[in-house]
């Protein structure tokens, strides 16, 4: 390698265009980067790709299988199609399948990809498997609702190492039966959670909610809509995390913090995210 | 032993309120000792855990799992926090692990019977498993359905899972063991198996063993690999990777951390060769395992074996650890200065676990899921280290290459597919069992010699399960792997399952459906779910007494295209190939 070079760059073809991208990216950031929009799922910028919700696949010439965008690296000279008959395929089929088992009706975006793609589930076998799980209400914080799990495996990355190193929920089962769990299933406040809620900020479909926003869906009356969202600063520490207080009707319903914020990552601890209790 | 790395301190991790009782902790000290336990060190409370952890205890895992299991009965709360406790897994993620395998039960019995498993995959279903199952259930045993046990040549198969005495195959205790080829002097990988005494050292050395070990050494590395590059050897598994390919790629790799698998998780429905391989000529997996190692560097050499084989495991680590005290294993392998030494993991019950990179996993103390590829396993294999892994047949052809040489190993066969292949022949056939023959023998001539198909011939499944199935006019395809490619079959683990038309090969086709649909790990969507629908689809399809309706063969191609498509790894991709292959052969879905 000469000192010369400052950066090192790959480039490679995206549906005939030359795209260059810095080393070590994936072909997502090169899809990206040529202004591709591309479907994910299991795919989140603060977590290691896992790939395995395979909706963001793209045909790699000299590659027999289609491969995910999110985790294969860029390298040079491969030539990459995004709107193939075989991408479009396997996507629509990704989420079709997805919308057979689980109620995608709060997964951002996945709706109009869906019409994009133009999945539908309605013509498999009525009556088909589904995730058929009560709602987890364990505590007034967080809820955890199956029925819309994908099983991305975002929030075990979040407890686990991406970002909590907590460990208190991992993938149990296996097959159409697999399921996020604590150790034997055991409520939260049994378990080694800490409440930090990063799984919350990390879940693609509404699977795991603030206490508060279930609350409201209940009722019928949580409305986005109607929502304003506040940047402040956490008062409990000198950490100095920002908050992003979403609040309805005067009161705050849900607190995130940005993915792409220095200090956070998205990330906060149990008091940031669930104490403005005070406010 | 290899060097088992202590790994960085220990999480700080929570634990709930069970504890072991004292017989649990007796069998998690079994495999871990107090005194290895992970350790907190109080100065250093570094949080650190999951896939960072990989080289600590948790190798160990499975194994005290399987100790678990095993003298209990099932993992109990108390059980496994003490088993999570003393490796430092969080036990979550020792959940994970648990739940993935059949063989492990997280919900209490409510005795201490034994767990017995009957086979209900296609061999076994026509040998009449419903009866063994009824007349085991009228003597009070609980029958566990379990997919293909491996013993298709002796259906229908029965394994024991043994609750504080040893697992038992019943078929192993009154058998007086005989290939159908006996005698053969064609046989090659099978020239031992049946006449050499397994349980002997003395008695392998007898029959030619280990002078490929020595001509190894002679030869060196460099040598070796050549060798068997130009022999053309390629695995016997299913992807038929060139395996000198392989080898080269491990050797190439610098740094001493480096690893040899043999694969014996064989799983596919239909196959039992490395079981008889494993149980009948032992040593010569651990010769072959040892050239491999020598050939590529690795020191590291690692067996994964069923669980369902307790007569292979028993005979293998008898022979590693004469081996190992005849100095063929160890720090000075036959006085080469090299080192090489073999564990032994048990997998517990998952056809995933014989996908490489799923068995790496299994083997770390992970749950067996597949891992994206490339980076393909010879640079990042086990524990991310550059890996070799074959299957026992592919380890076993070696021998037979470094002695005699790539030319005569080429002297039969085909150009493309040289020297000979297994075949596990099961099914409406005259005689099954394990044969031996040249590629380029023709189906219907592997038929024949093992007896002819019983009844009227209406179907060959080829391949097994990740297969396709096959007609009468198949029968002049010659068994290699250009024809069978060409074809659009596959010569898959060797499984070649006999059908008559007596069977009902809907409920054939819909069974390897359910199999696929209980064996899929979950990890990706299109397996996941994909599995699932497929077989719902042949359910309703069955159910109708109609013929295949013009939207749903478009669904159940659509799913088909998108499991080859899209997922993770081979089970996805294989899926849907036997029940495609049915519907084009009529086998299922013609209006009847």
């Amino acid at each position: 390698m000469s000192p010369a070079v400052t950066e090192t760059a790959v480039t490679i073809r995206v549906d005939g265009q030359e795209v260059a991208v810095p080393e070590g990216a994936t072909i997502l950031d090169a899809c990206d980067a040529a202004g591709i929009d591309t479907p994910t799922i299991c795919y989140g910028p603060t977590l290691t790709p896992v790939n395995v919700c395979r909706v963001c696949v793209v045909e790699l010439d000299g590659s027999r299988a289609l491969v995910p965008s999110c985790s294969r690296p860029a390298e040079e000279g491969m030539v990459v199609h995004t709107d193939s008959e075989r991408v479009r395929h396997s996507r629509k089929m990704v989420i079709e399948f997805l919308a057979t088992g689980v109620d995608v009706s709060q997964a951002n975006e996945l709706g109009q990809w869906a019409e994009h793609y133009g999945a539908d589930p309605h013509r498999h076998v009525p009556g088909g498997e589904t995730m058929n799980e009560p709602v987890r209400v364990q505590d007034n914080l967080y809820i955890r609702d199956y029925d819309k799990c994908v099983l991305c495996y975002r929030c075990v990355e979040a407890c686990g190492d991406d970002a909590q190193h907590t460990y208190a929920i991992s993938v149990a089962g296996r097959g159409f039966g697999a399921r996020i769990s604590t150790e034997f299933d055991v409520t939260l406040p049994d378990s080694a959670c800490v409440y930090c809620g990063n799984c919350v900020a990390v879940c693609p479909t509404n699977a795991l909610q603030f206490k508060t926003e279930f609350d409201l869906r209940e009722e019928g009356d949580w409305r986005p809509e109607d929502q304003t969202v506040t940047q402040t600063v956490c008062s409990y520490c000198g950490v100095g995390c920002n908050l992003e207080l979403h609040v309805q009707d005067n009161q705050i319903v849900k607190c995130t913090s940005p993915d792409d914020h220095d200090v956070t990552r998205g990330n906060l601890c149990i008091k940031g995210r669930f104490g403005w209790n005070y406010v | 032993m290899p060097p088992r790395p202590r790994g960085p301190p220990l999480a700080d991790l929570h634990f709930g309120d069970d504890q072991p009782t004292e017989a649990e902790l007796a069998a998690i000290d079994a495999i871990v000792s107090p005194a290895d336990a992970a350790t907190v060190t109080e100065t250093e409370r570094v949080v650190r855990g999951g896939r960072i952890r990989r080289q600590g205890l948790r190798h160990l895992l499975l194994p005290v799992l399987h100790s678990l299991q095993h003298e209990i009965g099932w993992i109990s709360p108390g059980g496994l926090n003490g088993a999570a406790k003393r490796l430092g897994v969080p036990p979550a993620e020792a959940y994970g692990v648990a739940t993935f395998y059949e063989l492990l039960r997280t919900t209490d019995p409510g005795h201490t019977n034994d767990a017995v498993h009957v086979c209900v995959d296609p061999s076994c279903a026509l040998a009449g498993n419903e009866e063994l199952r009824e007349s085991l259930e009228a003597s009070g045993a609980k029958v566990h359905n379990s997919p293909c046990l491996g013993q298709c040549e002796r259906a229908p198969a029965l394994f024991v899972q043994g609750v504080g005495r040893p697992d038992r195959v019943p078929a192993d205790d009154d058998e007086d063991f005989r290939l159908p080829q006996a005698g053969d002097p064609g046989l090659r990988v099978l020239s031992r198996v049946g006449v050499v005494d397994s349980t002997s050292l003395d008695s392998y050395r007898e029959h030619g063993g280990y002078q490929a070990l020595a001509s190894a050494i002679e030869m060196g590395p460099d040598a070796v690999i050549s060798a068997i590059s130009d022999s053309g050897l390629s695995g016997r598994g299913g992807a038929a990777f060139p395996t000198g390919i392989k080898w080269r790629a491990v050797a190439d790799e610098p740094g001493p951390d480096k690893h040899v698998v043999a694969n014996c998780d064989e799983s596919e429905p239909g196959t039992f060769k490395d079981r008889i391989l494993c149980e009948h000529d032992p040593f010569a997996v651990i010769e072959s395992m040892t050239i491999a190692g020598l050939a590529t560097g690795s020191p590291h050499g690692w067996i994964y074996i069923r669980g369902e084989y307790p007569r292979a495991t028993a005979r293998l680590e008898g022979a590693i650890a004469q081996a190992r005290a005849a100095g063929l294993l160890g720090d000075d392998v036959a006085g080469s200065g090299q080192r090489f030494d073999i564990e032994l993991r048990r997998g517990a019950g998952a056809y995933i676990c014989g996908e490489e990179t799923a068995l790496f996993n299994s083997i770390e103390g992970f749950r067996g899921e597949p891992r994206n590829k490339p980076p393909f396993p010879t640079t990042h294999g086990l524990f991310n280290q550059p890996t070799a892994i074959n299957n026992p047949e592919t380890l076993i052809n070696v021998l037979d290459i470094v002695t005699n040489g790539p030319d005569a190993y080429r002297s039969v066969g085909t150009e493309r597919s040289p020297g000979t292949r297994l075949f596990c022949l099961s099914g409406r056939i005259g005689v099954p069992g394990l044969y031996e023959v040249p590629f380029g023998t023709t189906l219907g001539e592997l038929i024949e010699l093992a007896g002819g198909s019983v009844g009227s011939l209406a179907a060959v499944l080829l391949g097994g399960a990740a297969g396709v199935f096959v007609g009468s006019d198949a029968l002049d395809m010659p068994l290699t792997l250009e024809d069978a490619r060409e074809a659009g079959a596959t010569l898959g683990s060797g499984v070649v399952t006999v059908f008559d038309d007596t069977v009902d090969m809907e409920a054939v086709v819909v069974r390897i459906a359910e199999f696929f649909r209980d064996e899929s790990c979950g990890q990706c969507v299109p397996c996941r779910v994909g599995t699932q629908r497929q077989h719902e689809v042949l359910v309703e399809l069955q159910g109708s007494g109609q013929a295949l309706t013009p939207q749903r063969a478009e669904l159940i191609d659509d799913m088909a295209l998108a499991m080859v498509d899209a997922s993770i790894c081979g089970l996805g991709h294989t899926a849907a190939s036997a029940v495609r292959s049915a519907i084009d052969l009529g086998l299922i879905g013609n209006s009847s």
